[in-house]
């Protein structure tokens, strides 16, 4: 038999060296190229955004309105962050934002019209949430209709569910003190600094504790200046917005003062870090990636892909339901629109412009909370500029259908590259 | 020396349709056993027999001088049986530490334990002499055909296992990745694994196998040291069932 030459190009397997941060560059330059666009696209767009609207209307960069832009987009990405789930899966789902609204409405319901404890509704109202997945999961894995059409069939009931729920269109308005915070109170200023430098700490240090347990065991781990610049990056940032968040917003500081980081900041946070907790360190996760890529090869694996794709849509409709009582904070009000119009497809568009493939396996919660930024901005900037919603429509669609067209080209570009 | 892994006279249908008529098979400990046969001769359906996706309906497997009952995949796992696909069942998105640890994951506590499956993954890739892959935290889907392979047959190596069975291994690959796969393939036979290879290209048949075995039309044609035979000995066993005094009796 033949030996075996080495083929050209390929290094032998056990390189165990650090990579410098150079070669951390080099390699993150090489993967964009090869396909792997990641949240850049997002990054860029929302960049480009804010520059110009920050240039075409000066009032876009004040702090009240940026403050807005966070309470704004907050219910959209919440639901995206959900809908990560089920897209990594390659699945669909269209019913989330009426999800969302017969989640609020439940809330609604429970609180204003039955009197009970906020904390009994919220909880009602997400298993509300986890009810509507399950049922969905089960008849997408079990049953085996296309998730399209479940979720279809599902919008089209949910708003029917929500007429009934709310008594045939009349306004169920939310005073209890603590539900309303969410989405209009603030923060102290003093707390949103110590919620800042916390964060920063705690990136810093299992950053830091990772490398060191990876390098101790002699595996390849990254260098301390990319740490350093990853963790700099996250306090510049960070450091900004909470800094323009703890400007004095209000008209008139005399009467009322309005300053601090809104709350949803925070709430937003903790389901950013517990989700990509669950999927980049659980096997849980891993099996979601898994499933996504190649179902069949997650089978024989072992991997009981019914009870991932149930669970995915069940994590799904549930923060739906988180996104829905956000959206009633906001309003103040929960009514048969609540989750209605153009609330599922914002989060759709906020999901893959953030870089989550809609063909599955590639994707983070983070995405969701970029895209949802792209589509807050674009919305909120539109309306300064004074245009109606008409051109938020379309050039929201404009920008989902590129998000979109990038996301196949680069899977294209994947497939090319990969075959070298 | 008995055969590690032996199936007696094992039938199998299809509703009406009759797969495998009291098939025997034998694989030996450090031997690569081909198996050969025309298309429907009933190659995979044994193969899926053996590693209980299809349920049997006669016949006895027997592992190691005791019979065994393999009523699914997992079963077949825990004998130390494991079947690399013809399609590969690698997940393209996954990296190759990933794939290899699939369904398997180590844990500490409720998280992924990386660190120690990265070590296990490179102490086996190592141990398969295994140089061409730039970094195992590669992702799949930039592999190519015969390091998709390599990857593959890694996977089933990194359970102790002792039995491989490699369906169709080099179908899909170039010249110089099919020496590469076979090479490995005699590696593992010769590190003490039963290995049991499926192939239609009777070149890489008589590279690396010991015994060949040629199924003809779901029966066992004959199961001969790849010494005694010849290239046309074996064509006839795939295409007639017989040859010379080899073979099915008429």
């Amino acid at each position: 038999m033949n030996k075996v030459k080495e083929l050209p190009g390929e290094a032998i397997v056990t390189a165990k060296q650090s990579p410098s941060i150079g070669n951390s560059v080099f390699a993150y330059i090489e993967r964009v190229r090869g396909g792997d666009m990641g949240a850049l696209p997002a990054v860029l767009g929302l960049l480009v955004l804010c520059t110009v609207f920050a240039i075409a209307r000066p009032a876009f960069m004040t702090a009240i309105n940026i403050a807005n832009l966070f309470t704004q987009g907050a219910a959209v990405t919440v639901i995206a962050m959900g809908l990560v789930f089920v897209l990594l899966l390659g699945e669909i789902d269209l019913s989330a934002g009426f999800a969302s609204g017969v989640c609020a409405a439940v809330l609604a319901v429970t609180l204003t019209n039955m009197g009970l404890p906020w904390y009994v509704c919220v909880v009602a109202a997400i298993l509300t949430g986890v009810v509507i997945g399950t049922v969905l999961g089960t008849l997408v894995a079990k049953v085996g209709i296309p998730s399209f059409v479940v979720t279809l069939a599902a919008f089209l009931a949910f708003q029917g569910l929500v007429l009934v729920l709310v008594d045939e269109g009349t306004n169920i308005s939310i005073r209890d003190s603590v539900i309303v915070a969410i989405a209009n109170k603030n923060l102290p200023v003093w707390l949103g600094w110590a919620l800042f430098a916390a964060c920063v700490a705690l990136y810093a240090a299992v950053q830091l504790i990772r490398a060191r347990r990876r390098a101790k065991r002699g595996l390849v781990a990254d260098p301390l200046s990319l740490i350093g610049a990853r963790v700099g990056a996250l306090a510049v940032i960070g450091g900004v917005l909470v800094y323009v968040l703890n400007l004095e917003r209000s008209r008139n500081p005399a009467i009322s003062s309005l300053m601090g980081v809104p709350i949803v900041v925070p709430v937003i946070l903790v389901l950013l870090v517990a989700w990509t907790f669950v999927l980049r360190r659980t096997a849980f996760g891993r099996h979601i990636y898994a499933v996504g890529g190649n179902a069949e090869a997650s089978r024989r694996a072992g991997i009981g892909v019914d009870r991932i794709r149930i669970s995915a849509f069940v994590i799904c409709s549930s923060m739906a339901a988180v996104g829905g009582i956000i959206a009633a904070s906001r309003a103040s009000s929960v009514d048969p629109n609540t989750g209605g119009s153009s609330v599922l497809l914002y989060a759709v568009g906020a999901a893959v412009i953030g870089g989550t493939s809609l063909f599955g396996g590639k994707g983070r919660v983070l995405d969701a909370i970029l895209g949802g930024a792209v589509v807050a901005v674009i919305e909120n900037g539109m309306g300064l500029m004074g245009y109606g919603a008409s051109v938020k429509y379309l050039v929201t669609g404009f920008v989902l259908l590129l998000a979109a067209g990038v996301d196949a080209l680069a899977r294209k570009r994947a497939a090319a590259a990969g075959l070298r | 020396m008995t055969p590690l892994l032996e199936v007696r006279g094992i039938d199998k249908s299809f509703g009406p349709v009759q797969v495998l008529h009291d098939v025997t098979f034998a694989a030996q400990a450090g031997e690569v056993t081909a198996l050969v046969g025309d298309n429907g001769a009933g190659k995979s359906t044994l193969v899926k027999c053996i590693g209980g996706i299809y349920p049997i309906d006669g016949g006895d497997i027997v592992f190691d001088g005791r019979p065994v009952q393999v009523h699914g995949p997992r079963d077949a796992g825990e004998l130390g049986i494991e079947i690399v696909y013809q399609d590969l069942a690698l997940c393209d998105n996954l990296d190759i530490v990933q794939n290899m640890f699939l369904g398997r994951e180590r844990r500490s506590g409720l998280v992924l334990d990386e660190a120690s499956m990265e070590e296990l993954a490179a102490q086996t890739l190592d141990g398969l002499s295994v140089r061409t892959v730039k970094s195992i935290r590669q992702q799949v889907s930039s592999l190519s055909g015969g390091q998709r392979q390599t990857v593959a047959i890694a996977k089933a190596v990194l359970w102790n296992s002792k039995v491989v069975i490699l369906d169709e291994p080099t179908a899909a690959l170039g010249v110089a990745q099919t020496a590469q796969v076979l090479e490995l393939v005699r590696r593992l036979a010769d590190t003490g694994l039963a290995v049991v290879l499926i192939s239609h290209n009777l070149n890489d048949v008589f590279a690396v196998s010991d015994q060949i075995a040629a199924l003809y039309l779901g029966r066992m044609a004959a199961q001969v040291r790849t010494a005694d035979v010849t290239h046309a000995q074996v064509v006839e066993l795939i295409t007639s069932g017989r040859s010379g005094d080899l073979g099915i009796a008429q």
